[in-house]
């Protein structure tokens, strides 16, 4: 469709151009926008696509920044630091979905729900390595051919660069044969499996990309920051991060974006609410996911084809219809 | 000797307030595959509800508790059946989830808004006299906290083995289609699990309060407490969320004591990734078909 490509096209030259106008604070708000888009994304591959509930991916997000910083801090570049990040989220991943996972209950919820309590208990204890409760400080910036990215804008167009390479990829990966095979399973998973789909096979590897996509975007808050303690990647987050893409809408590609820009954005609109601010937040989640499940790209589908002029049935023949 | 006694006596005591939560986390599951994220905060509320009976309208504190007793069934019992979650049963189980931990965030911050963000005096139901047993040195709150607890879960099996309400409770979370049926009022029933699961939490919050103080964010570890009491003593079984909370308060304590202060809070977590290995239908539980 090119009238698709025409928007995501605009959409592209927007978050190019949106920095510009912007103080060091509103951009360190788009960046952080980018970066939880990219932890939600992944968590949409759990979630929305394997259907399979993660409640560790702040957990995994923390790895991946611990990871980063240390290495960065030894000296190693950035790339491979962040490589590293994804590779370890990736192997955490599937080593803690594969029990999880078989059986069926939503036990990966609990399981990644007692996952990021610990991680956040080693993140704190753990002094020697991870600097206890006061954090890391000083993490670097990383810089690519000798281009530096210590200022606010250009890490901000390096966060873009990194963002855009995951969404094409991530987008690769849902039209590939595995992303259909994901879907599959979400939406019927006898008639996945009786189409010889592996289920576990396929619910733990979309858990251990989503994983993995969570520590790449750690890797990305450690040099944003430039400060990492474990209070930023308690339990909340996880919630935080799954809120986003439920309140997008699981399932869709652009749903997470949406959502995660709702959650980091719509605390500034709502500053002079003050301490309100998260009363108002869940209670909008409450009422958006009794009045609509499907979250706002649901509910933005069903204006549409309320609009749209649609085929009406004869009503003799609806039985036949939906049959 | 006299020590480790002592220390898994009260850890007991603390178990089977963790047990009321899990016992009524299991309930909503069996009745209407509900998984309640804001267990946690379901029994950190009531406890405010007695403080505004007490110090807000200024009631005698037997009479505040019956206040919030009363308000937690219509909260946490009808309203919250009636308004989050009826309308959201056709859409399976994940919005249900998220609307918890929305509903729990949302009462967490509404208590820290409204009430206070500190953590507050609780009055104790007994005196705080200690009793001499086996050389142990028991305090009285304890053994009460236990008894009332023991009495709530033993009148609920009676209740549900031995009455006619209870037995079409067994039967509606055992096969919804089969016991309509049968003439079976499912709607009705599953309203009458929510409402026991309000009362559990009220009992549950009452006499853990006077021990952690009443504070907006207890309900993170109660909550985790009861979903891990829930899963170890096995999913499925209301003995099995009875045995798993005893556990989890005995091993919690226990941790706390010889393992470090630092983890303690880690052990009920490893213990739920082990039992999650070893034995995924939990100690008690029957091994349920794969849902897939």
């Amino acid at each position: 469709m090119p009238y698709r490509m025409i928007l995501i096209l605009l959409g592209i030259v927007a978050l190019v151009l949106a920095p510009l106008s912007q103080g060091n604070y509103g951009i360190y708000v788009l960046c952080s926008w980018l970066i939880f888009s990219i932890a939600a994304m992944g968590l949409n591959l759990t979630l929305g696509y394997a259907g399979q509930v993660s409640l560790a991916q702040a957990a995994f997000m923390g790895i991946g920044a611990y990871t980063t910083a240390l290495m960065t801090m030894a000296g190693v570049h950035w790339s491979f630091a962040a490589a590293a990040s994804m590779g370890l989220c990736f192997l955490v991943g599937l080593g803690l979905g594969y029990p999880a996972l078989r059986v069926q209950h939503h036990l990966l919820a609990f399981v990644t729900l007692a996952f990021n309590t610990l991680v956040f208990l080693v993140l704190r204890n753990e002094e020697w390595l991870t600097g206890g409760s006061f954090g890391i400080v000083g993490i670097p910036r990383p810089s690519f051919f000798g281009i530096e990215t210590t200022k606010q804008l250009s890490f901000y167009y390096f966060t873009l660069v990194v963002f855009l390479i995951v969404a094409v990829l991530f987008y690769g990966v849902v039209r590939s044969p595995w992303g259909r095979a994901f879907k599959a399973l979400r939406e019927n998973p006898i008639r996945a499996n009786s189409l010889g789909v592996d289920i576990r096979r396929m619910t733990l590897l979309a858990f251990a990309i989503g994983s993995a996509l969570g520590g790449l975007a750690g890797a990305l808050a450690a040099p944003l920051v430039q400060f990492i303690d474990p209070p930023a990647f308690a339990l909340v987050h996880s919630l935080k991060l799954l809120l986003m893409v439920m309140v997008g809408g699981a399932g869709y590609f652009f749903g997470p974006m949406l959502g995660a820009a709702l959650v980091t954005v719509l605390p500034e609109f709502l500053r002079f609410t003050e301490g309100y601010y998260l009363m108002i937040y869940a209670t909008t989640v409450l009422v958006l996911m009794v009045v609509c499940p499907t979250g706002l790209i649901g509910l933005g589908k069903r204006m549409v084809a309320r609009f749209r002029p649609q085929r009406v049935e004869r009503g003799d023949l609806k039985q036949g219809a939906q049959l | 000797m006299s020590e480790f006694v002592q220390i898994v006596l009260s850890g007991l005591a603390t178990g089977s307030i963790y047990a009321l939560a899990a016992i009524g986390f299991t309930l909503l599951w069996q009745a209407s595959q509900t998984i309640n994220f804001a267990q946690g905060e379901f029994v950190m509320l009531p406890a405010f509800f007695v403080l505004v009976g007490m110090h807000v309208i200024g009631l005698p504190m037997l009479v505040s508790i019956a206040l919030a007793l009363v308000l937690s069934l219509l909260v946490l019992g009808l309203a919250f059946k009636k308004l989050v979650i009826e309308p959201m049963l056709p859409h399976g189980t994940l919005p249900i989830v998220m609307a918890t931990i929305a509903l729990g965030l949302l009462m967490k911050e509404a208590v820290k808004e409204f009430y206070s963000a500190e953590a507050q005096p609780f009055p104790a139901l007994v005196p705080g006299d200690t009793i001499r047993l086996f050389g142990a040195t028991i305090s009285a709150q304890d053994l009460a906290n236990l008894a009332i607890s023991m009495l709530a879960v033993l009148a609920l099996q009676l209740f549900l083995n031995g009455t006619r309400t209870g037995r079409s409770m067994q039967a509606t979370a055992q096969n919804p289609a089969v016991a309509e049926i049968l003439g079976v009022n499912i709607k009705r029933m599953v309203l009458y699990t929510f409402l026991i699961n309000a009362a559990l939490a009220a009992i549950a919050s009452i006499l853990i309060s006077p021990i952690y103080l009443a504070k907006f964010s207890n309900g993170e570890s109660l909550g985790l407490v009861a979903f891990i009491a829930a899963i170890v003593g096995g999913f499925n079984q209301i003995r099995g969320a009875l045995v798993g909370g005893l556990l989890i308060g005995v091993i919690d304590n226990l941790a706390a004591t010889y393992v470090s202060a630092q983890y303690r809070a880690a052990v009920p977590l490893i213990l739920l990734i082990i039992i999650i290995l070893v034995r995924p239908q939990g100690i008690l539980g029957k091994a349920e078909g794969r849902a897939v």
